[in-house]
């Protein structure tokens, strides 16, 4: 049986890491009442939250912490017609939490996502751990068999080149969840009861040129390195597919940390994922994807993208037209969805001008 | 251990590098009792092997090995390569290998590791290499296939290979080692997972596993370090074959997982004396890794025999004239394939 931790306080660091430096995103159609628990890991950062559905429901936030709150009325004003491309009634709206950031890192966590304990009891702290992860390099070209090198015991295995033990700056951090795991719809419908309770001490670089289904519940990524390709995508309200916008986000942003060579992590932190949704209300959403993925997959594996892609926007709006050319035989759904990807991007550029002097994401262009 | 693996489709394969077996049978008689052992002595060691009673073996010593092989090839198995000799000779479905100097380790509760049951749990189930699972080995107990993760390779691919972890002192390299000291390795991570398709790795052959009869002959010895030594921090001959096998896997839409099961390594030698010896190892995998991922087989390649001769061939050509060891253990590998099918056998 596992079981979310309550005594966060001792754990809660001295000396908070990155705090002027890292936004925390948290979509939100209920309220905020996790915070509570979350309040000494999360107190010093800023927070930005994207509330879903009805703007004129308040939604309160705890009192003690420095937030900015925008509802989709904001949301339509500040972006205007672009607005089309954040989505209504689904968890993919976070997304417009990471345009308007002015962080360099980004920690985006679901409103039924706890604290976790660790084997010995203790409270971990997912955003100290998610900090390490994106502050230490990544290992993307060669695999390690002990894992994260970098970390406290460990090291390169013999045979490991020493002229890749530099490693690659991590642009990502993808976090597990104890408890409830995050399984689609028919996978709950057949094992309602199962829970995750392995706590799995590693992290570890998801090697270049494989894939991986990217879950948004507990994630943190570098804004500057690879923040344009985290577009979550259409979904919910008048789309016909939900519960994959971390999906899609997923597999771009990995064909393109991939172009770049940049690292993707996967492994710890783990957070206490407290609630399993209606495994029929999600079966109805994923309906489609799930036929879907069998194409989207296979093209994902296959895009090249040309070596005059030297930004995460270029990359990104020639992703899109690959998306146009050859997903939309699919379904007319990814004609759309490649529109809204540019939308996204030029939403993405007018709200974050490069200041002067500044060097785009990648390569100089 | 499931249930419809029979103790007699597995051979045990041990190379005694030293001649003292008595503690290391010992402390896996548990474990190992129910098996039969394979245990291949090094053909340059000298002094007589001591082995406890209670087991069911075969031991092959240099006169055994020339029998079978002839003296001149029989070179080929000194040191840590004695091992491949009982690989060649077996006649088990699968082979579990583990370095003499190795005990079984303790998991996170304290209970010991049967290293035998989660080789073959590993080489039982699916590998899944053709898209990452995060939440790891889905067919292990208490985990699945996560969402997004495609339904058409659900059911993956058979696994060839399994590779094994080293508790105490880790399989680092020489330098690594000499500067960390003290290190020891720790931390269990309770995890299998397949390693992706088209990535590679440093296979280590101190905790290792395989099925015989799908990839036996991609393990071979072929690489020999001009100064290699009888500690593994100086040899390079597990990395190579690793990579090979590996190629192999990936051309012949087979899987490799690693992970589990742990294995407890015992504190062996000195870093900073076998310093001097691997640097020529530790050098040469700037042009191994680059080399292997470069390679890619044809379509006519379609047993493991051929994939390891094209890979020879490869290694050859390409590799052959940058040094002369490249040149030795392409020809080694032929000569491998020609013996295996003459001695061994796939069935």
């Amino acid at each position: 049986m596992v079981e979310p931790a309550t005594a966060t306080q001792a754990a809660a660091p001295v000396m908070p890491q990155l705090k002027d430096e890292l936004d925390i995103v948290i979509p939100t159609i209920r309220n905020l009442d996790f915070l509570e628990m979350w309040r000494p890991f999360f107190q010093p950062y800023h927070l930005i939250i994207v509330q879903d559905g009805d703007p004129s429901k308040t939604i309160k936030v705890p009192p003690g912490f420095d937030y900015e709150l925008y509802n989709r009325n904001d949301i339509n004003k500040i972006l205007g017609p672009k607005a089309s491309c954040i989505s209504f009634k689904d968890s993919a709206c976070r997304c417009f939490g990471y345009m308007v950031s002015k962080k360099k890192y980004i920690f985006t966590i679901d409103d039924d996502c706890f604290v976790a304990k660790d084997p010995s009891g203790k409270a971990v702290n997912a955003l100290e751990q998610h900090i390490k992860n994106l502050l230490c390099p990544s290992t993307p070209f060669f695999f390690n068999t002990l894992y994260d090198p970098f970390r406290e015991g460990a090291d390169f295995v013999r045979g490991y080149p020493f002229s890749l033990r530099e490693g690659v700056p991590t642009a990502v951090s993808h976090g597990l969840w104890l408890n409830i795991p995050d399984y689609d719809a028919p996978t709950q419908l057949v094992k309602p009861l199962e829970r995750n309770t392995r706590f799995v001490d590693a992290v570890l670089t998801i090697p270049k040129g494989t894939l991986f289904p990217m879950c948004g519940m507990n994630l943190a990524f570098d804004r500057e390195l690879i923040g344009p390709a985290m577009y979550f995508g259409l979904m919910g309200d008048g789309q016909p597919i939900g519960r994959y916008d971390d999906m899609w986000a997923g597999w771009c942003i990995k064909v393109i940390c991939d172009h770049l060579g940049l690292g993707v992590k996967t492994g710890l932190p783990y957070i206490y994922h407290s609630k399993a949704s209606n495994p029929f209300v999600n079966l109805r959403k994923e309906y489609k994807g799930i036929f879907w993925q069998e194409e989207i997959i296979p093209f994902f594996q296959q895009a090249v993208l040309p070596k005059d892609c030297t930004t995460v926007q270029k990359c990104y709006v020639e992703l899109a037209k690959q998306v146009k050319e050859k997903l939309s035989k699919v379904d007319p759904y990814f004609d759309k969805l490649a529109d809204a990807m540019v939308t996204w991007i030029k939403a993405w550029d007018e709200l974050n001008p490069p200041t002067a002097g500044s060097v785009p994401n990648g390569k100089a262009a | 251990m499931s249930l419809s693996i029979k103790d007699d489709e597995i051979d045990i394969v041990i190379g005694a590098l030293r001649p003292d077996l008595t503690s290391f049978m010992n402390e896996w008689r548990t474990i190992f009792s129910r098996f039969h052992l394979i245990i291949v002595k090094d053909p340059d060691l000298k002094e007589e092997l001591k082995i406890p009673e209670g087991f069911n073996l075969d031991v092959y010593k240099k006169p055994d090995i020339d029998r079978v092989v002839g003296t001149s090839t029989s070179t080929i198995f000194s040191g840590y390569s004695c091992r491949y000799f009982g690989y060649l000779v077996s006649r088990k479905k699968y082979i579990i290998s583990v370095d003499d100097d190795c005990y079984p380790a303790k998991d996170n509760k304290g209970i010991l590791v049967d290293a035998v049951a989660q080789h073959i749990t590993n080489l039982t189930t699916p590998a899944t290499p053709f898209f990452f699972n995060t939440l790891y080995d889905p067919f292990t107990e208490g985990a699945d296939f996560v969402r997004g993760y495609p339904f058409s390779l659900r059911s993956g691919v058979q696994c060839a290979l399994s590779c094994g972890l080293w508790l105490n002192l880790a399989d680092y390299d020489a330098p690594t080692q000499a500067l960390k000291p003290e290190e020891r390795n720790s931390r269990y991570v309770d995890a299998v997972l397949t390693v992706p398709a088209r990535t590679l790795m440093p296979i280590s052959g101190i905790n290792i596993a395989f099925n015989r009869e799908v990839i036996g002959p991609a393990l071979l010895p072929s690489l020999r370090l001009g100064g290699e030594g009888k500690f593994r921090w100086e040899t390079m001959e597990d990395i190579w074959s690793g990579m090979c096998v590996k190629v192999v896997c990936d051309h012949l839409g087979l899987g490799v997982k690693t992970g589990m099961p742990y294995v407890w390594r015992n504190d062996r030698g000195d870093a900073i004396a076998s310093l001097r010896k691997e640097w020529e190892g530790v050098k040469l995998m700037e042009e191994v890794v680059p080399f292997f991922q470069s390679v890619r087989l044809s379509r006519e390649a379609t047993t493991t025999e051929d994939c390891v001769a094209e890979v020879a061939n490869v290694v050859k050509e390409q590799l052959g004239s940058k040094d002369p060891m490249f040149a030795r253990a392409a020809k080694a590998m032929l000569d491998w394939v020609k013996l295996w099918k003459s001695v061994g056998s796939s069935t």
